[in-house]
């Protein structure tokens, strides 16, 4: 499997957001089936209107608690990808959100302590083989907790789309199929 | 070394003796739900990665039920595609708008066997824990997979012991308990880990009650929210055709925590807004004047619900400034609840009825809020934003509460509420 891990490092502003940020806030049930452009207009909206809008490729947010609590809808984090976000980096994540990002691709980092190391707009940059979060403008570190190792090959691959693309065309080949997952 | 009812299920699935917390697997699923808001998005995933078929078209369940029926012509056209795509797919399973909520028609209709690995497209398919399955919200990609391959990776979580015992009092009821236990440990309390449901009081909880607490699991972060499979989950699935054995943990499971609640010593519980976790005794909020009221959804929609709130509004009529909204959980839970006399006390009473299914609770249509406005309802979550405007208020409690409230406009303690005229119903 490629090691995109070693070349993705991303940075950009960082955007802070408290605990608790729930899917309803990422993405309104009201617009559950609206198509992705008009959707992005919406995320975070009642959070922070300024974020959708000026948000810029590389940029990462930076969250408190139980980041993505709520629904299991993956086009909370498909959004934040659409919009550009380079990682979302959290106290914690909650659990189906983490899972939704590892299977689109989205790069996330837990990191206790974080919050209070980033100001808002302030030079972010985001280690992600290192799973370190650094300030650029006061130059402090803060570790975060590495990914399992299955997470990270998931997110290595660009997401769980491409593992299918592999499987199906091994099942083309008549070579039966290998389960990639690692078992 | 003994194992929990999470544990158990996962090694089973996985093709192991046993597995250890903190462990990844890749385990083979037993049953997958997609609703309406994501199936279509998950069946043109599995195209695009060059899937014509799903692993077992029996094990697949497809329920449209969050837009129904179609608000918008948009809505018709998901509905349109996804007819299209269970078709395709020749799904065997499959129901059409108006039939009920997901989460409700899966074990209405036997589809849940205890022990079973379930996964859906709905953070609330926690739910299926109330028959003993390990039963958990994923994703649209994670969707595809499973159809595709019929597995998924799973890291083993932990789990917490909840021993629930004494017998509560009246007016109270199982929704007060899971708010009582979100405020307790908090909206991440339980993340990554499983809730394991024990202690004398299960011998007094039907189905219903157990479905409203693992219903909520997720509201702690718990990935499942699991019962034991005793005698009256085995009779709950004997009455619909489907016969199991009991299911329940090892004698000797080790589990991360345990806690204890004393149904006894609770009273009525509310979530105050915006997360499910800022709980309070409804004393501390009563009096507070309420715009709407909302009895339904997969987690308070079932006829027990229904029932409970007509015992307090039978005979008698919503506050003039309130409006009441009343959703079955499925077509079944309409039909014996008209049966029963119910849904006729509830419209007689000021009602607004909708069909069965999500709409409002989700925040996608019939009933949203207006910014400033305050709901009470019986649903699961009050996120700001998730019932229309953000500036919205959403309280959070049991059908004996939130009917309660209607009839005063006000947020109100049900044990205050003399129970008007229960005896009406049939």
């Amino acid at each position: 499997m490629p090691s995109a891990e070693a070349s993705h490092v991303v940075g950009g502003r960082a955007w802070l957001f408290g605990d608790d940020i729930s899917t309803d806030l990422l993405d309104p049930g009201e617009y559950a089936i609206a198509p992705l452009q008009e959707r992005v207009r919406h995320t975070l909206e009642a959070a922070n209107p300024r974020f959708a809008p000026e948000v810029r490729p590389g940029d990462v947010l930076v969250a408190g608690r139980n980041f993505g609590c709520g629904s299991s809808r993956e086009t909370a984090a498909e959004a934040l990808q659409a919009l550009g976000v380079g990682c979302v980096v959290a106290e914690s994540l909650a659990r189906i959100f983490l899972r939704n990002a590892v299977a689109i691709g989205l790069p996330v980092l837990v990191c206790p302590g974080v919050r209070e190391a980033v100001r808002e707009g302030d030079p972010v940059e985001v280690d992600l083989a290192a799973a370190r979060l650094t300030n650029l403008r006061t130059g402090r570190a803060v570790q975060g907790n590495p990914l399992p190792p299955l997470m990270r090959e998931i997110l290595a691959a660009g997401g769980m789309l491409p593992l299918l693309r592999q499987l199906a065309a091994q099942a083309a080949e008549g070579r039966g199929w290998v389960d990639d997952l690692g078992s | 070394m003994g194992l929990t009812m999470a544990e158990k299920i996962l090694a089973r699935a996985a093709g192991r003796e046993e597995v250890a917390p903190g462990e990844f697997v890749v385990a083979a699923v037993d049953l997958a739900m997609v609703h309406d808001i994501f199936a279509t998005r998950v069946f043109s995933l599995l195209r695009s990665a060059g899937f014509r078929r799903v692993w077992d078209r029996t094990r697949v369940v497809a329920v449209i039920d969050h837009l129904v029926p179609a608000p918008t012509a948009a809505a018709a056209a998901v509905h349109q595609q996804m007819r299209r795509d269970v078709a395709e797919f020749a799904l065997t399973r499959f129901y059409d708008a108006g039939t009920g909520i997901c989460h409700q028609l899966l074990p209405e209709r036997g589809h849940v066997r205890p022990g079973m690995l379930l996964v859906g497209t709905d953070s609330h398919t926690t739910t299926h824990g109330a028959l003993g399955a390990a039963a958990t919200g994923i994703g649209t990609t994670e969707m595809a997979y499973v159809l595709a391959t019929g597995r998924l990776w799973f890291r083993v979580p932990e789990t917490v012991r909840v021993v629930l015992t004494g017998a509560p009092d009246p007016g109270v009821g199982w929704k007060d308990v899971i708010l009582h236990l979100a405020g307790r440990i908090g909206a991440d309390g339980a993340q990554y880990r499983a809730l394991e449901f024990s202690g004398g009081a299960l011998a007094g909880m039907g189905i219903g009650g157990r479905m409203t607490m693992a219903n909520m699991a997720v509201e702690v972060g718990a990935k499942f929210g699991l019962f034991p499979a005793d005698a009256v989950a085995v009779d709950y699935l004997a009455e619909r055709g489907v016969e199991v054995l009991p299911f329940g943990p090892d004698p000797d499971a080790v589990y991360q925590e345990t806690l204890t609640v004393d149904l006894s010593a609770l009273e009525p519980q509310v979530a105050l807004p915006h997360t499910v976790d800022r709980v309070r005794p409804v004393s501390a909020v009563a009096d507070l004047p309420v715009d709407q009221a909302f009895i339904g959804s997969c987690t308070n929609g079932r006829v027990e619900d229904l029932e409970v709130a007509a015992q307090y509004l039978a005979g008698r009529h919503v506050h003039p400034h309130t409006r009441l909204i009343v959703a079955p959980a499925s077509r079944a839970v309409a039909q014996q609840a008209m049966e029963r006399g119910i849904l006729p006390a509830l419209l007689a009473a000021g009602a607004l009825l909708l069909p069965p299914g999500c709409g409002p609770c989700f925040g996608g249509h019939q009933g949203l809020l207006a910014p400033g406005e305050r709901c009470i309802g019986t649903h699961n979550r009050n996120f700001a934003g998730r019932m229309g405007s953000p500036a919205a208020e959403i309280y959070l409690a049991s059908p004996a509460t939130v009917a309660a409230s209607a009839l005063y406009g006000r947020i109100t303690d049900p044990r205050t509420v003399e129970r008007s005229a229960g005896h009406a119903l049939r």
